[in-house]
């Protein structure tokens, strides 16, 4: 077996394990990335279309432009990586193990561990349609990875299920293809994909966006012969009476991205409700010195924003190599971070009271789109000790709030403190007003 | 083709393996005709892979001694074979008090035929320590220890390359489509070709009555009785025991049950149906086995469902004894001609008994069964990355590089696998048969990661292009062609024009 030392394992080569892996080469830390992969580059490589880098470059890339450009850093650097390996399991203790091909069995003893493994699909049984099994049912991204990496069409016409971004995108890249999409079917009353793309991916073709619908039944024995669509009430359940058969021999199911965390679950570290592992400010897990970003964390709308916080966690990682590792600094406590109305998750999970001078970024989703709200942080007396207003949200952007809590007013002597999104006060007395 | 078989076995689910490989130790020629693109995809596939203590039948049944008998004969078949297969025990569930009369009217009548261990357990503390996962509202169980979970595909293949090591022949995409007979020979005239031999076995499952027709037997006729399932990710629910209710009339009832591979599953319900190739799902079927699981484990996790299939019972009715539901298995007025049909549950703990029966047919019938020489009865277990200890891992992949390659993350399967089982003998021609011979595809992801690279791994191996490789045979291509072909096509006409 072989045996390696670094100071950071990275696993994962996509935009967030090449963005951490820079930061913390930069800071001449020795790291070493793990991809699973043939290249560096992960999911990016085969989203071709453009939408990349406006934040991080303020320039329109395509997904293989953008990663090229971390690519190239990392070669510049001289970053080591190893290929076609796969992480089989991580430990307490920062042992990694992996193996491949070439090397066979790999053990390497780092200081710190990176996870940016990123998301995987969600599939037919997870959302478990009715029907018979046959073939010409893809998820969005394997068919995606079919036409832009293979070369291969997995089918000639087509009905997606779900107004997820890859869905859209896809929707559009079929449609140049030659093939039809007859339909992007989502069982929201709005689309749950970027505005951008339901604009640019199927308004602009004429694709019929069918909302508030899902499919309820699968035909065909061998091959996909069609589907059976059906309306939904507010609770999801479907109206009887209301059944649409609509004739395709593909069905792209594009219903959502789940945290890709086997590993992290595997090493001990705790997960939170939306898949991703509990992390504290510094976005580092239960498991101390091992940390998490990107999709694996939480599922990003835009890779800008991924390589952002892989560079806040490639920092927070060589902090503390140089600060607590080896070093047994006893924690002041921790601050949790309870989602409360009309928050899906937050991210951190918890902040540690010895951070309370940084600053602390705030990500989270909402449940459902509102306008002209109010985002508030109480402490457990219901003291409002942060707000601060928005124009509107909607659960298809993630919302990111920057804050410093030793530069507010109130200050946090609870242990716990709850993100809320409410309707804004002054609305509600504009509307007495009009009464 | 011109050699004539001693016995040409119809059927290559479980019933038509495990009579070709109880057969081949003797000294005669065995061929099995598959009509599907792979073993074991009927029946054999979509059922809850428990195999039975024998309590259950009725005394008035043959299928209650076979049953019985075969659960016995698994434990040397497993030794033989190296199936995934334990022995973790059942418990039917008793939620009334007066249900336990029942159970314990069960206890003994299975105790006087012969099943070791069973006892009635009312004691809830020592219950629920056995299975912490079951309802709170059970008064009582019949905890059968001899039951046990099996992978039903795998304890398939593992026949059929144990029968071809010893040289039974399987063919497959052979549909059978007329049986004629001269001379005391049989002439089985299938879709592309045309076998001959002197004793055929029909254990066609759903399609039994049809090949007992061919031959002028028109005594029995099978119906089609689905049922369906939803399986739980594997990091969801852990059971210890298989879940009974009380039965019903027509089926054991919604079992919950964990699987040989970790997993755990709620099903089956028991419709009735006319199409026997309808294998779809239903959204009130789906409801229906939640809401029966529901009673034995209150916390399903529901959100945790990575699969929902269907299966079909063959459901025999004899118009001889007039039963309904019971096997027929019949040494026919058609000399030479075997029924093994109806075998419904519990046909897959009954197997090896059935095959024991069939051979005493042989018998009778003047065929001489000699045993060979060089019979093996053993078939290597499949090597497994997940058995190996990290020093052993790091070994193989230094002898096979193929170890050190992983094709499916969720089950930790690598390429050497699935090399293994594409030339196995009988060996996976399809995804589908490579998902059920070594698990990529089984997992949380359901081939999310691993399709485009069994497809092409498959299209490598047979020398195909990735368009030909199938899920399950014909008409279950995944690709339909090259991108920008249309576009060539649109180039070339308007070159034309």
């Amino acid at each position: 077996m072989k045996s390696y030392k670094s100071d950071v394992v990275i696993i994962g080569s996509g935009a967030a394990g090449l963005a951490s892996a820079i930061e913390i080469k930069k800071e001449d830390l020795s790291v070493l990335i793990i991809e699973r992969d043939k290249e560096l580059g992960g999911i990016t490589l085969q989203c071709i279309h453009n939408g990349f880098g406006l934040k991080e470059f303020q320039e329109e890339l395509t997904g293989p432009e953008y990663i090229q450009r971390f690519i190239n850093q990392v070669l510049d650097l001289k970053i080591p990586y190893l290929l076609d390996t796969m992480v089989i399991e991580i430990t307490k203790d920062k042992l990694v193990y992996a193996v491949n091909n070439e090397e066979g069995l790999i053990e390497i003893q780092a200081k710190a561990i990176i996870l940016a493994m990123g998301c995987r699909e969600r599939t037919r049984g997870a959302i478990n349609i009715p029907g018979f099994r046959p073939a010409g049912i893809y998820t969005a991204g394997q068919a995606q990875r079919f036409v832009n990496i293979e070369g291969y069409l997995p089918g000639n016409s087509y009905v997606i299920l779900g107004s997820g971004d890859i869905g859209m995108i896809m929707a559009r890249r079929l449609t140049w293809e030659g093939c039809e999409v007859k339909a992007v079917v989502e069982i929201l009353p709005y689309v749950s994909g970027l505005l951008r793309n339901q604009v640019q991916c199927l308004e602009d073709y004429d694709i019929p966006l069918i909302t508030s619908y899902t499919v309820t039944k699968i035909h065909g024995k061998d091959r996909v012969q069609g589907v059976t669509i059906s309306k939904v009430d507010r609770n999801f359940d479907r109206i009887i009476g209301s059944e649409k058969f609509i004739e395709c021999d593909t069905l792209l199911l594009s219903v959502g991205l789940i945290p890709e965390n086997e590993l992290t679950l595997n090493a001990g570290a705790d997960l939170s409700k939306n898949g991703g592992p509990i992390v504290d400010n510094n976005l580092e897990t239960t498991i101390e010195g091992v940390f998490a970003c990107g999709n694996v964390l939480q599922v990003h709308d835009l890779v800008d924003l991924v390589s952002a916080e892989a560079q806040r966690a490639g920092k927070n990682a060589i902090e503390y190599i140089n600060t607590r590792y080896g070093n047994d600094i006893p924690s002041q406590g921790k601050i949790k971070c309870i989602a409360g109305d009309n928050v899906n998750y937050i991210k951190p999970d918890f902040i540690n009271r010895e951070d309370l001078s940084k600053d602390v970024i705030f990500t989270f989703r909402v449940n459902f789109p509102d306008r002209r709200v109010q985002i508030q942080i109480k402490d457990e007396e219901n003291n409002v000790i942060y707000k601060r207003k928005k124009v509107y949200v909607i659960p298809s952007e993630m919302v990111e709030l920057k804050i410093n809590f030793d530069k507010l007013e109130n200050k946090i002597e609870s242990d716990s403190i709850v993100i809320e999104v409410i309707p804004r006060p002054e609305v509600l007395i504009e509307e007495d007003e009009v009464l | 083709m011109t050699t004539i078989f001693d016995v040409l076995i119809i059927g290559g689910g479980v019933t038509g393996c495990c009579i070709a490989r109880t057969l081949s130790k003797y000294a005669i020629n065995i061929a099995v005709l598959e009509k599907d693109a792979d073993i074991a995809s009927g029946t054999t596939k979509g059922n809850s892979g428990v195999v039975h203590a024998g309590y259950a039948s009725s005394r008035e049944y043959v299928r209650r001694n076979l049953c019985i008998r075969g659960n016995k004969l698994y434990t040397q078949a497993n030794e033989e074979l190296n199936f995934p297969f334990i022995r973790n025990g059942s418990f039917v569930v008793a939620l009334e008090d007066k249900q336990i009369k029942y159970l314990e009217g069960e206890r003994k009548r299975g105790i006087e035929d012969g099943i070791s261990g069973l006892e009635l357990i009312l004691d809830k503390e020592k219950i629920r320590y056995m299975e912490p996962n079951l309802t709170d509202d059970v008064v009582g169980v019949l905890h059968a220890p001899t039951a046990g979970i099996v992978s039903p595909y795998e304890l398939t293949f593992a026949l059929a390359e144990n029968a071809a090591m010893n040289g039974v022949s399987f063919f497959r995409n052979e549909k059978v489509k007329r049986i004629s007979r001269q001379n005391y020979v049989f002439k089985v005239k299938t879709s592309s070709n045309e076998f001959k031999a002197h004793n055929i076995i029909n254990a066609a499952g759903l399609y039994a009555a049809k090949i007992s027709k061919m031959v002028g037997l028109d005594y029995f006729d099978i119906m089609p009785r689905k049922g369906e399932y939803i399986l739980f990710d594997r990091n969801a629910l852990h059971l210890n025991k298989i879940l009974f209710p009380i039965p019903t009339k027509v089926s054991k009832g919604i079992l919950v049950c964990p699987t040989i591979h970790g997993n755990t599953f709620v099903g089956p319900n028991a419709q009735n149906i006319t199409d026997k190739k309808d294998i779809a799902t239903t959204e009130a079927g789906l409801k229906e086995i939640l809401d029966g699981g529901r009673m034995l484990v209150p916390n399903l996790p529901t959100r945790a469902s990575i699969r929902n299939f269907a299966g079909l019972r063959a459901v025999p009715y004899n118009s001889i004894s007039d039963k309904i539901g019971d096997f027929i298995i019949d040494n026919t007025d058609v000399y030479g001609f075997i029924n093994v049909a109806g075998i419904l549950s519990p046909g897959l703990t009954s197997c090896f008994a059935i095959a024991e029966k069939v051979e005493e047919f042989l018998k009778l019938l003047g065929l001489e069964l000699k045993i060979k020489e060089d019979y093996n009865p053993i078939r290597p277990k499949p090597q497994r990355f997940k058995d190996f200890s990290k020093a052993e891992l790091d070994e193989k992949i230094k002898e096979d590089p193929t170890w050190g390659r992983i094709i499916c993350r969720c089950e930790t399967i690598p390429e050497k696998e699935i090399l293994d089982a594409i030339h196995a003998p009988v060996g996976a021609r399809t995804v589908d048969g490579i998902k059920f011979r070594c698990r990529p595809g089984m997992g949380r992801c359901q081939g999310g990661f691993c399709r485009p690279r069994v497809i092409e791994i498959l299209s490598r191996e047979l020398y195909i292009p990735p368009e030909e490789v199938t899920k399950r045979g014909e008409y279950t291509s995944f690709l339909v062609g090259k991108t920008k072909d249309r576009f060539m096509e649109i180039t070339e006409r308007e070159e034309l024009e």
